[in-house]
């Protein structure tokens, strides 16, 4: 590295300032107008690991895996134009889910701006409503303060995505940095370090010990201000039970006896019959999302609602909100503790009615019990994958979008924060296989499970060719192969007459394929064979592909139609449940 | 219902964009938006008259934009509101006179007077511009343009970010919902 003094070029720059925000790894491809950023790079490979994707929108997810699984901020890489564009997914994903990440994209000549140059795209201006911000740098000498502030934008407050795009000049330019900035961000406040409102503390305490039929709604906002040790307390030193959104999971023990499940269109019956049963709705951190809340003038009729956010404009967007809480939740949820007595009396007949409405339910749930069929049920994978995990401990779990998704949110038991990483807000498929590439990174010494579909995993499986090339042994694949878009098969028999118009789907050979890439392939089509081949891919010192060939046409239970109020499940394909009857 | 928000902003490249774009991609009605320089170097000012059921939800998504420094919303306080409208009316000379008349009685100036037409310029309360182009447009409108809204509050209450106020962020007033459903 060059000394403080000396003039050095701003790809040389931008390098280190990465290293002072402490990154040591990026994803990316190169091109021309990102090329003197990648000249830069090997004088500081040994601080600032770069890893080649072979697809923009798999860096871009690989980072977003990362940062996810590591509490840290994602870093990924892109020449101008189509590099950029590429990158748009991964960054609406981000923005879509408050991943923390920061983009950097080569942008053309300064002088050429505005010409429609070879590979000019104005991606600052396409990317404007889906980042937290953006830059646009034509002057080496402004790096040093957009990239501590990109980071600090990317980092704090509500997280996501920040992109920077840095013309080919700037990055050659040279210019003796000044690191002693000052962030000039007058409009922009963390919302963490806002002041906790007593007042509001005190009446949310209020109303949590007048309820009869409280429940507390955990969100990301627990894991990613980890705060689900104070969680935990409010929840036992309270009685109140607990249900966790999709991107919840992890935040609060699921073998917790306080602990319900997930509510929402794939939630359990008893979960979203407490929610419309409950007379306080304690949210923390997550966002009323219509998955969650379904038709949302009928969520929660009979619930006062306390909403935790650190974002003020999620509060009072989607559902009327008793108490406004604005901050981080770890902090403001301190401040709670301090106010509850240690000794407000657990609501526990409350409790129980719930856990009697889980009994009356979950028998009639199908999808938990195997039919008598020879075929594999995708829930015989998930049975075995589930003792694994407990058995062994030290994994992380990355889901792709679909069936497969909502079954391993379902009947998984996530247990610790960030050791379920799905795409939530978007609903990206493509990205868990190069998302479990981001957190292989970030946890070399866990086993990383991929949950994916047939059909998402042919949209990015070029990444096994990152993989290989970095080496990575930790990744395993279970593929959920149903031969279907699986979730819009299942809308389009449930609501639309078996019209399978554009699902059915064909694939490779999948174990030949993983092969080709150097990943052991394994194929499964018996219910027996499928604890052995997990334990084979948890052992295998490398990377493995286990190609489960599942029945074709299994189906998510419950499900809660669209436009429909949650209390309103499917929980076969016959059969509705009807909206639940208070009796007291 | 409308509301009249002021905006102060940061003055940087695609400020302007970052803040029209939102107003597109949520849906809120744009009746009326005026941007300029403050009296700050470096702030600029809106003024934003929107068409919105939950004006809280559209100040707070205007607050996240990084350039925001403060939003107000002065529907319901003490404001001046003003509007500058250029109008160039088709007159025969015979029907000159009366035209002239007509801008002099509702406050408009005539700043130019052609042998066909007169361009007007009125700046007044909105409600007194389309009064004005109302009772102008049987003469015949051949051009028309009007500055939006401009907005400040009566008395000393000034909407500034001032020298000594930075940091200046939007404060919500009222966080909690007053009609709490509770109960
Ligand atoms: C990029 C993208 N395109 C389309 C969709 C719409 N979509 C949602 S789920 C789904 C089917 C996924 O199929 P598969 O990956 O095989 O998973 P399965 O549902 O069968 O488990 C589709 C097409 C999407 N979410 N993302
Ligand atoms: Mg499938």
């Amino acid at each position: 590295m060059s000394t403080t003094l000396e003039a050095r070029t701003g790809a040389q720059i931008m390098c280190e300032a990465l290293i002072r925000q402490g990154v040591e790894v990026m994803f990316g491809i190169p091109g021309g107008a990102i090329m003197p950023f990648y000249h830069a790079m090997p004088e500081y490979a040994d601080r600032l690991r770069h890893v080649l994707c072979r697809h923009e929108q798999g860096a871009g997810h690989a980072a977003e895996g990362y940062a996810r699984a590591s509490g840290r901020v994602g870093v990924c890489i892109g020449t101008s134009g189509p590099g950029a564009t590429n990158l748009v997914t991964p960054i609406a994903d981000a923005w879509m889910d408050s991943t923390p990440l920061v983009a950097i994209t080569g942008q053309v000549h300064s002088a050429l701006i505005g010409t429609d140059a070879f590979q000019e795209t104005d991606i600052t201006g396409i990317t404007v409503p889906i980042t937290k911000h953006n830059y646009l740098v034509r002057h080496v000498a402004d790096l040093p303060r957009v990239f501590a502030e990109a980071f600090h934008l990317a980092s704090t407050g509500r997280p996501g995505p920040v992109l920077v795009d840095v013309t080919k000049d700037a990055q050659q330019a040279t210019a003796v940095p000044e690191w002693d900035v000052t962030l000039d961000l007058p409009g922009y406040r963390d919302d963490r370090e806002r002041a906790v409102d007593h007042d509001a503390v005190r009446e949310a305490v209020r109303l949590l010990q007048r309820a009869r039929r409280p429940l507390i709604l955990a969100g990301n906002g627990v894991i990613q201000s980890g705060a689900h040790a104070e969680l935990r307390t409010l929840a036992e030193r309270t009685g109140i039970p607990v249900i966790t959104t999709l991107h919840g999971l992890g935040a609060f023990p699921q073998d917790h006896p306080l602990s319900l499940g997930m509510p929402g269109m794939h939630g359990w019956v008893h979960v979203n019959r407490a929610i419309q049963e409950c007379d306080v709705l304690f949210n923390i951190g997550s966002r009323f999302d219509d998955r969650v809340t379904g038709k949302v003038s009928a969520f929660a009729p009979r619930a006062a609602v306390i909403h935790l956010d650190v974002d003020p404009s999620e509060i009072g967007k989607n559902v009327r909100t008793a108490v406004a809480l604005v901050g981080d939740a770890r902090r403001v949820l301190r401040v709670l503790l301090d106010e509850l007595p240690a000794c407000a009396p657990p609501p526990s007949a409350w409790l129980a009615r719930i856990r009697a409405m889980q009994e009356v339910h979950e028998p009639r749930q199908a999808y938990r019990r195997r039919p008598d069929t020879p075929v594999l049920m995708p829930h015989d994978v998930y049975a075995a994958l589930n003792a694994a995990l407990a058995a062994r401990g030290s994994y992380r779990v990355v889901t792709d979008v679909g069936q497969h998704q909502m079954w391993a949110a379902q009947l998984l038991d996530w247990r610790r924060p960030r050791t379920h990483i799905t795409s939530g807000g978007s609903g990206t498929m493509g990205f868990a296989v190069p998302a479990a590439l981001g957190a292989a990174i970030a946890c070399p010494d866990e086993t990383i499970w991929v949950v994916v579909g047939d059909g998402g995993f042919q949209m990015t499986n070029q990444e096994l060719a990152t993989i290989q090339q970095e080496g990575i042994t930790n990744v395993k694949i279970a593929l959920i192969n149903n031969g279907y878009l699986g979730m819009v098969r299942q809308w389009q028999e449930l609501f639309e007459g078996r019209r399978y118009s554009g699902t059915p789907l064909s694939g490779p050979s999948f174990t030949r394929l993983a092969e080709a890439y150097g990943v052991r392939g394994i194929a499964v089509d018996t219910v027996d064979a499928v604890p052995g081949a997990i334990a084979e891919a948890w052992d295998h010192p490398g990377p493995v592909l286990i190609d489960f060939r599942v029945e074709r046409e299994a189906n998510v239970f419950p499900i809660v139609p669209q436009g429909k109020s949650i209390g309103e499940m499917l929980v076969s394909a016959d059969r509705a449940e009807e909206p639940p009857c208070l009796t007291h | 219902m409308s509301h009249t928000l002021i905006v102060l902003l940061h003055d940087r490249p695609g400020v302007l964009h970052r803040a029209v774009s939102l107003f597109r991609r949520r849906g809120y009605n744009i009746e009326s938006l005026t941007v300029g320089h403050s009296e700050v170097p470096g702030v600029s000012r809106m003024t934003a008259v929107v068409d919105a059921k939950d004006v809280e939800q559209v100040i707070r998504q205007l607050s996240r934009i990084v350039e925001v420094l403060t939003v107000s919303d002065v529907t319901n306080v003490p404001v001046v509101v003003r509007e500058t409208a250029l109008l160039k009316v088709s007159v025969t000379a015979d029907a000159q006179a009366a035209l002239l008349a007509v801008g002099a009685e509702l406050g408009a100036r005539a700043i130019d007077v052609g042998p066909s037409t007169v361009v007007f310029e009125l700046t007044a309360e909105p409600w007194a511009v389309d009064e004005f182009i109302a009772a102008v447009r049987p003469y015949g409108i051949r051009e028309l343009m009007r500055s939006g809204h401009l907005a400040m509050r009566c008395g000393a209450t000034a909407d500034t970010v001032g020298a000594a106020a930075a940091p200046y962020y939007f404060q919500a007033d009222g966080m909690s919902d007053p009609d709490s459903v509770e109960g």
